[in-house]
């Protein structure tokens, strides 16, 4: 197959780019091209203008801003997955960027163009959900933050703007905090079937504060209410988990995108598994 | 485990040499025929079927034409009308069989979503594919069916009028009387009902054609991705074009893969020919990858029944087996072939079975066509006797490799006869099992898996013996059964003037190494180095007569032909080398290349100067006609029979199903091998790909008869991350008939992996009364057979 004819354009700074999503209707930002490309292939995405990031200054960088992990939107999953500062803060991060695709896609696939693109079958969303996070986004109205909660909307449908443009993930750091990402890999893509994050703050008996969300298979990335509801404020035992996990099985069928790999059902068993490991891990609580 | 403990320095028939194709492959350097650029190409693209099953009644092509860079658009009605053949035929008759004439494009109704309706030749690639859409079909849908079993059962309205009930043929081969007394006298009988799904080839090379018609000359140049090219020369000339057969060249470049999809004589390349031929220039054509997921034909789709009759003692008295096979919409050249012939003869395995009958029913249904996937016929046979077995195992509370052993066939029963009307040509059967069994720890095995259960841990073993039919085909014999073609090779072994030697032949290479393997074939019948030999296959105006690569053929058959040739080259070499010793013909030893009269061996010819002296012409023997080469036409005296045995291990993960294959363990036995290295990366890749087929593959329609498995993203082949290490042995038993001895190895891995998986993974569920599961067996198939939601 062969993509429809687009014009191409290369922008030298977040404002120019701005400025050239203005200019061309449906234009699309390309930065490391494993999302869109593929689809522009098959005819699923057909923008009829691109506009280059790749370019910009100032969007690569991994750092402590204003008590906040701040990555770049032109990271990479290679990089996250090696850095050391995200290893530390926020785990579960370096986690779902390790088990992107391969080798290629985690050395050119970026976290700022993954989180923007909306594949809801990707790893990051359910790391990036529980660890609390938010883009930092310039549009034509100057810039603003989009909590991550409220960030995936559908398949390929985020809020961010159709002349915004990402340049940071923000992970508020907070003492006393763990994160990790659990996947069970899909045979078919090497997405997750079900990939879940978790993020919790305990004093040692108490579950004080906890995130879960889920990736894969879904309608879109989501965070797991019930769980967190049935573990906040619980003590840190092994039956709590367990009783917290079944709750992910709240989810109806109409949430799950099946294939034919994996049938509702299968994915809603697989959703309560990985949400039970993930929090086992993240509160350090052993399996029977 | 194994490796050649041959000199490192010694580079001949039975060597890893490492492969001679390999630095052209990998650097990119080769050239596919998409590569290939002709000045003035026009680029051709199919439009489709919007529905599985529709009577078309109309195709506007006009608002395709007026677009810009839009050279012709052409419909079935012009093809008809110009007058060629426009038949694709069968290659394969059986009794009784339904031939609808098959066009290369669709004229009044459409039967598979695959079937092209019209071609658009433009200047560039994405102009023949916009146009595409501008081409309005209206369409009458029809009921489409897309399961073979339901196609003959169900009320549908036929695939094609002249088979209303769908079905193709309905064969039988075995003796049924003779079953239904073993059935009556057994102790015990024992049964399973079974699906192999269809599977999708996923050759890396989609098929592309670059068509080339000389006005002048009336000659066709077609570079195609193709198996066989004389095979394609033929069926283009008698089948679709009309085309003197000597007035087209076929040429297959290099090819990426082809596991049996490039066999074929699809529509796609010769409506490319033909565009060519009705605008005098050249035209090219390359599938996407979910073109080439809707047109290749696809493999397996057989729905099963079977039954086996035992004793007590665990021996076997009969099998019976009835199947419905999918053939798609169309009959394609092997399609009834490969149900019938390739898959009822091997049903009785690698075991003495007295009694058997298996009926097949060929089923027209409207989806992709089916044909010859690697392991054809044989991997389904495979398949289900080894499910039998298993089944039968249970049945006896027997432990299933005992019942495995029992049965064999034994050593000195070759030729081996069986009830299924093929003679078996060598086997060491028990050999190969043991030494699978021994080297995976069978016992042992066995022993952990009894305590893992009382931990709530499922372990599972699984064995399988294969034996496959290979080396097609001994042509008398396959022309008795219903073959259109011969089944015999063609070689040329040359030796150049300066004493180098070139060597063609008609097998065509698909990434097998056959121009490393067969170079160590003739090396060794010459005594030359492998250096100094050049392999060319795959163009019909430089090799005269072939018939190409497909059932395992090329080293038994292809190799047999070079060998023969090789040696007719050596004995004329020797009547010169007689003639400059001034010695008897018959006293002229030949010794790694030299010739001299035996007991002085101080002076001697090597072949290469006696090639020089063969092309001077100047001395040579009375009567004898200069030059050194021979044409060989080999036509095996029967099929050749590899076999071994495979085991796997898997674990269980009972919380999501998910299956650790833990340890794959293979003895293939492929007679003699001509180099080692070669033969281990047939194996490896044949168990990846019935590995493949037992976890993870299966083509599926969704309800409007759409492909649903559309894409590299939908349709899970196996990345090498899935699979273990494999542990790999050999036996050799040679083939007694072949001139070297060799069976074949091309598809025996892809028979023997998937019987041995799912027979493993049936294993572990052993504690949930699981006797059988359907490929393929997913994670979710795995949790829901160990109780799942309820």
């Amino acid at each position: 197959m062969y993509a429809n004819d687009f014009e191409y354009y290369r922008a030298e700074s977040v404002d120019e780019a701005v400025d050239l999503l203005g200019d061309h209707e449906g234009a699309e930002l390309l930065a490391g091209s494993h999302g869109l490309l593929p689809r522009m292939r098959t005819g699923e995405e057909a923008p009829p203008a691109l506009v280059d990031m790749n370019a910009v200054d100032g969007l690569s960088s991994i750092e402590h801003i204003d008590g906040d992990l701040s990555v770049g939107a032109l990271v990479t999953h290679a990089e996250l997955a090696e850095s050391e500062l995200v290893r530390e803060h926020a785990p579960a991060l370096a986690d779902a960027a390790g088990e992107v695709g391969d080798i290629q896609v985690r050395n050119g696939g970026t976290i700022g163009g993954n989180l923007a693109h909306g594949d809801a079958r990707t790893d990051h969303p359910a790391a990036v959900l529980a660890l609390g996070g938010s883009l930092d986004v310039t549009g034509p109205d100057g810039d603003r933050s989009i909590d991550a909660a409220d960030l995936f909307t559908g398949h390929f449908e985020t809020a961010v703007g159709e002349q915004e443009v990402v340049t940071a993930l923000r992970v508020p750091l907070e003492d006393d905090a763990s994160s990790t990402y659990h996947k069970h890999r899909n045979p078919l893509s090497g997405y997750p079937l079900i990939g879940v994050g978790a993020w919790a703050q305990t004093d040692g008996e108490t579950i004080e504060r906890v995130r879960v969300a889920a990736t894969g298979n879904l309608a879109h990335p989501k965070r797991l209410a019930a769980v967190e509801d049935a573990l906040e404020g619980e003590s840190l035992e092994a039956d709590t988990i367990t009783a917290a996990a079944e709750q992910a099985t709240s989810l109806g069928d109409d949430e799950f995108r099946p294939d034919v790999q994996a049938s509702p059902t299968y994915c809603r068993h697989l959703l309560s598994v990985y949400t039970e490991r993930a929090l086992r891990d993240v509160l350090g609580v052993d399996g029977e | 485990m194994s490796e050649s403990d041959q000199p490192a320095d010694k580079r001949g028939f039975g060597d890893p040499i490492e492969r001679d194709e390999d630095v052209p492959l990998l650097t990119g350097e080769a050239t596919y025929t998409d590569d290939i650029q002709l000045r003035g190409t026009a680029h051709l693209a199919i439009r489709r079927s919007d529905h599985a099953h529709a009577r078309l009644l109309e195709v506007d092509t006009s608002a395709a034409e007026a677009m810009d860079d839009v050279v012709a658009v052409y419909t079935g009605a012009d093809v008809e009308d110009s007058g060629v053949p426009n038949t694709i035929p069968t290659a394969w008759m059986l009794p009784g069989l339904v031939t609808p004439q098959y066009r290369m494009l669709a004229v009044d109704k459409v039967r598979h979503e695959g079937d092209g309706i019209a071609a658009v030749v433009a200047e560039t690639p994405q102009a023949a594919q916009d146009a595409l859409e501008a081409i309005d079909v209206e369409y009458e849908a029809l009921e489409h069916v897309t399961d073979p079993v339901e196609s003959v059962d169900r009320d549908v309205p036929p695939v094609h009028e002249e088979a209303e009930d769908n079905v193709a043929f309905d064969f039988e081969l075995g003796d049924a009387d003779a079953v239904d007394e073993a059935f009556a006298d057994a102790d015990r009988v024992a049964s399973v009902d079974l699906r192999q799904p269809r599977l999708i080839p996923n050759a890396m090379e989609p098929r592309s054609a670059l068509a080339d018609w000389d006005v002048a000359t009336e000659k066709l140049r077609l570079w195609m991705t193709s198996q066989n090219p004389h095979l394609h020369r033929m069926l283009l000339s008698a089948g679709t074009l009309g085309v003197p057969e000597n007035k087209i060249q076929v040429i297959a470049p290099e090819v990426g893969g082809g596991f049996g999809s490039k066999i074929y004589h699809y529509p796609d390349e010769a409506v490319t020919a033909w565009c060519s031929m009705q605008l005098g220039r050249p035209v090219k054509w390359k599938a996407s990858r979910m073109e080439g997921y809707v047109t290749d034909c696809h493999g397996r789709d057989h729905t099963t029944s079977a039954e086996i009759a035992v004793d007590d003692d665990g021996t076997v008295r009969g099998i019976r087996v009835e199947t419905h096979a999918g053939l798609g919409a169309q009959l394609s050249q092997f399609a009834t072939a490969t149900p019938s012939y390739l898959y009822a003869t091997i049903l009785s395995g690698e075991y003495a079975i007295p009694a058997i009958h298996c009926r097949v029913i060929g089923a027209f249904t409207n989806t992709t066509p089916v044909d010859a996937y690697r392991g054809a016929g044989r991997s389904e046979g495979i398949y289900v006797i080894e499910r039998l077995m298993d089944v039968a195992a249970r049945e006896l509370e027997m432990d299933p490799a005992e019942l495995r052993r029992t049965n064999l066939v034994p050593p000195d029963e070759f030729p081996y006869e069986t009830a299924a009307a093929v003679v078996y040509d060598s086997g060491e059967y028990e050999r190969a099992m043991d030494t699978a069994l021994e080297h995976v720890g069978y016992d042992d095995l066995r022993e952990r898996q009894a305590e893992l259960r009382e931990e709530g841990r499922y372990l599972g073993i699984g064995v399988a013996n294969f034996v496959e039919s290979a080396g097609l085909s001994p042509s008398g014999l396959a022309g008795d059964l219903g073959a259109q073609a011969g089944g015999w090779e063609s070689s040329i072994v040359r030796f150049d003037s300066t004493g180098t030697v070139t060597v063609l032949v008609g097998t065509a290479d698909q990434g097998q190494g056959h121009r490393t393997t067969f170079a160590q074939i003739a090396a060794e019948e010459l005594g030359v180095d492998v250096d100094a030999i050049d392999v060319v296959e795959g163009d019909t105006d430089q090799i005269p007569q072939g018939l190409g690569t497909y059932g395992s053929r090329s080293a038994s058959v292809g190799g047999g032909a070079i060998a023969r040739g090789a040696r007719e080259v050596r004995e004329k070499a020797r009547e010169i080398a007689a003639h400059q010793l001034e010695a008897s013909v018959d006293d002229i030893e030949f010794d790694d290349g030299e010739f001299h009269v035996a007991g002085a061996p101080d002076r001697s010819y090597h072949i290469q100067e006696i090639a020089a002296e063969a092309y001077l012409g100047h001395d040579l023997p009375e009567e004898m006609d200069p030059g050194l080469e021979a044409t060989n036409f080999y036509d095996p005296e029967n099929f050749t029979f590899p076999f071994g045995t495979h085991v796997a291990v898997v674990e269980i993960q009972p919380e999501t199903g998910e299956i650790d294959l833990e340890r794959y363990v293979a003895v293939d036995d492929c007679g003699e091998i001509i180099n080692p290295m070669i033969v281990e990366g047939q194996v490896h890749g044949g168990i990846a790909q019935g590995i493949g087929a037992a976890l993870y593959e299966g083509a599926a329609y969704d309800d409007d008869g759409h492909l649903l498995t559309r894409r590299m993203d939908e349709y899970a082949v196996p990345h090498s991350t899935y699979v273990p290490d494999f542990e790999t042995d050999h036996t050799v038993t040679p083939s007694p008939h072949n001139p070297i001895g060799v069976k074949g190895v091309g598809e025996s891995a892809t028979i023997a992996a998937a019987p041995t998986v799912v027979s493993a993974v049936v294993d572990a569920l052993e504690p949930f009364d699981v006797d059988h599961l359907d490929m393929p067996i997913t994670p979710e198939t795995v949790w829901q057979a160990m109780g799942g939601e309820e």
